[in-house]
């Protein structure tokens, strides 16, 4: 199977400080219908990062576009992660083991598993390295 | 004209117009006495500096047409300031006084190569602002064919001149970039899509920087424009060489002090403006200190012309910004700002507030949206570019904000880039 197969599109989003912008991307993604899968704030002095992924990537960037956020899309990669002590361990030896370094992370506890969303430097040896040391990737058509 | 010529008729304009005033103006009557001056002590053009000094106070205290010289029969216009800096001053004109305005500005535009067979869009506001209107009569005087479109209505403009193959515009260079922004968002590109080819750009401080980016943007050629409510209005332009504003000896006198002292300064030494209209009816302006931030340039210009030149307006005396005893002016920051790529340099806004006793100011400025990053770093790396950038050309250290495209307030007018809190 194609490494292309497990790049999937987060949503990054450009957000002042200000408060009502949260409230403006959740509206605008509602009004879509667009489901968010996980989400994550990364916060500087004066700005934000909204980081979300969704189940619908296209109609939810140009809406988002469309009503004035600074949007791009970034290819980060899920990890599917045993829901039990050493499971977030396990990954991350992997990654560390092949020198791919994490730019950032955020994890959420769905129903079957937990997910660890990855922002790396090297996408493509990352997808590789964890499919053969036994790691479970989400594919993206999960988030189209 | 030889420099000679223009000073010999500058002379036997001051003189006529010194002694017509003395008889006839309660106003400057009681200047000039206070100062100890007669007219018969105006014996050459030097002796201009004699003569006391006109301030925009003495406009506001005369409020509204205690100064004017021509009876109510005899005007036949008014106008009034936008009142940037305080309360609106007004303006009378007599028949006379419109023709020479007009006069002034048709030389100008022809200038920068507008004339007959140009098609020029008036986008300067219509009204008691003096821009529309002294534009329209200038532009119609050389022949071009004038679109009064006044400002506003950005789309519609933008279809107008595409409509009637609009050549040229005259607005202010923020109403400009909202144009280009505008027309970006409709798919036009102004440079592929329109005929203009000229825009006369003024009413605000603007930078070299902006000019630059205006012109390799849209193929336009862009010239600085010069003028003021109290001088009648937009009077004076570049020429082809753009690099100066001429400024017609026989309609003006102009001189370049040090604002402190009040005296004059040599050529190319930057101070104050103050002009002498000559030949006004109704509202003469004797010495009128404008408060810009020029130099003179008597040198004849390449291209031929023998008029002295003022150097683009760096700023006025009072916007100009003193921050922890540091004068700042707009002009600097957007200067600064148009140098770095990641950032847009003529979208920003300054914030001044003061913390105890120390003042602080912040520079809000839109990023470009191809350098956002979903990093964090990325964008500190920005913002602290933006800062250094900052405290180098202004020698003071300011805050910076980041802000989005397009989440800044645009102008159609005036901008208006300073909130300053310190008063309040």
């Amino acid at each position: 199977m194609d490494t292309e197969d497990y790049i999937i599109k987060q949503i990054s989003v450009f957000s002042e400080n200000k408060p009502g912008r949260l409230a403006s991307i959740a509206k605008a993604l509602e009004e879509e219908k667009i489901n968010i899968f996980a989400f994550s704030i990364a916060e500087a002095k004066g700005f934000g990062v909204v980081r979300v992924l969704v189940d619908r990537p296209e109609p939810a960037l140009k809406k988002l576009a469309d009503i004035g956020f600074m949007v791009s899309f970034t290819d980060v990669i899920a990890v599917n992660m045993k829901d039990e002590p050493g499971g977030l361990y396990e990954t991350a030896r992997i990654l560390g083991g092949a020198g791919i370094n994490i730019e950032y992370a955020y994890a959420y506890s769905g129903k079957d598993a937990a997910v660890l969303i990855l922002r790396v430097d090297q996408v493509k040896e990352a997808i590789k390295g964890i499919r053969e040391n036994g790691g479970e990737l989400l594919k993206a058509e999960m988030f189209k | 004209m030889p420099v000679e010529e223009i000073k010999k008729i500058q002379y036997k304009n001051l003189k006529t117009l010194v002694y017509r005033l003395y008889s006839f103006s309660e106003f400057y009557h009681n200047r000039m006495k206070e100062q100890n001056v007669h007219p018969d002590d105006i014996n050459s053009l030097e002796d201009i500096t004699k003569l006391p000094f006109m301030y925009k106070r003495d406009l506001r205290d005369n409020y509204p047409n205690k100064i004017f010289t021509a009876s109510t029969e005899e005007l036949v216009r008014y106008h009034v300031s936008s009142g940037t800096t305080g309360k609106p001053t007004v303006v009378g004109y007599t028949q006379k006084d419109l023709d020479l305005w007009t006069q002034s500005l048709a030389r100008s535009l022809t200038a920068c190569g507008i004339g007959r067979g140009d098609v020029m869009q008036v986008s300067y506001g219509y009204g008691l602002f003096t821009g529309g209107l002294g534009l329209h009569y200038g532009a119609e005087k050389t022949g071009a064919t004038v679109v009064p479109t006044s400002v506003g209505n950005t789309e519609r403009q933008i279809e107008l001149m595409q409509d009637l193959k609009v050549t040229a515009i005259a607005c202010t260079p923020s109403y400009l970039n909202h144009i280009i922004e505008v027309a970006e968002k409709m798919g036009i590109s102004v440079k592929n899509d329109t005929l203009l080819k000229t825009a006369v750009l003024g009413a605000e401080p603007w930078s070299e920087q902006m000019r630059e980016y205006i012109q390799k943007e849209t193929g336009i050629k862009a010239y600085n424009i010069y003028g003021t409510s109290e001088l009648s209005g937009p009077m004076f332009t570049e020429c082809s060489e753009q690099n100066g504003i001429h400024v017609w000896g026989d309609i003006a006198y102009t001189e370049v002090i040090d604002p402190e002292t009040g005296e004059q300064l040599p050529a190319g030494e930057k101070g104050e403006l103050v002009m002498t209209i000559l030949q006004k009816e109704a509202f003469p302006m004797i010495r009128y200190r404008i408060g810009d931030i020029t130099s003179m340039d008597d040198s004849v210009c390449p291209c031929g012309r023998t008029h002295p030149r003022i150097e683009r307006i760096s700023g006025r005396v009072d916007d100009m910004l003193i921050i922890r005893g540091i004068n700042v002016f707009p002009s600097q920051v957007e200067h600064a700002l148009m140098s770095i790529p990641e950032v847009s340099g003529h979208n920003f806004m300054i914030i001044v507030d003061r913390k105890g006793t120390l003042d602080n100011m912040t520079v809000q400025v839109e990023m470009k949206p191809e350098s956002f990053s979903d990093k964090i770093n990325d964008l500190m790396n920005i913002n602290r570019k933006v800062s250094h950038t900052l405290k180098n050309s202004l020698n003071v250290s300011v805050a910076v904000e980041i802000a989005a495209p397009n989440s800044l307030p645009r102008f159609e007018g005036k901008a208006k880039r300073v909130i300053d809190r310190r008063n309040v």
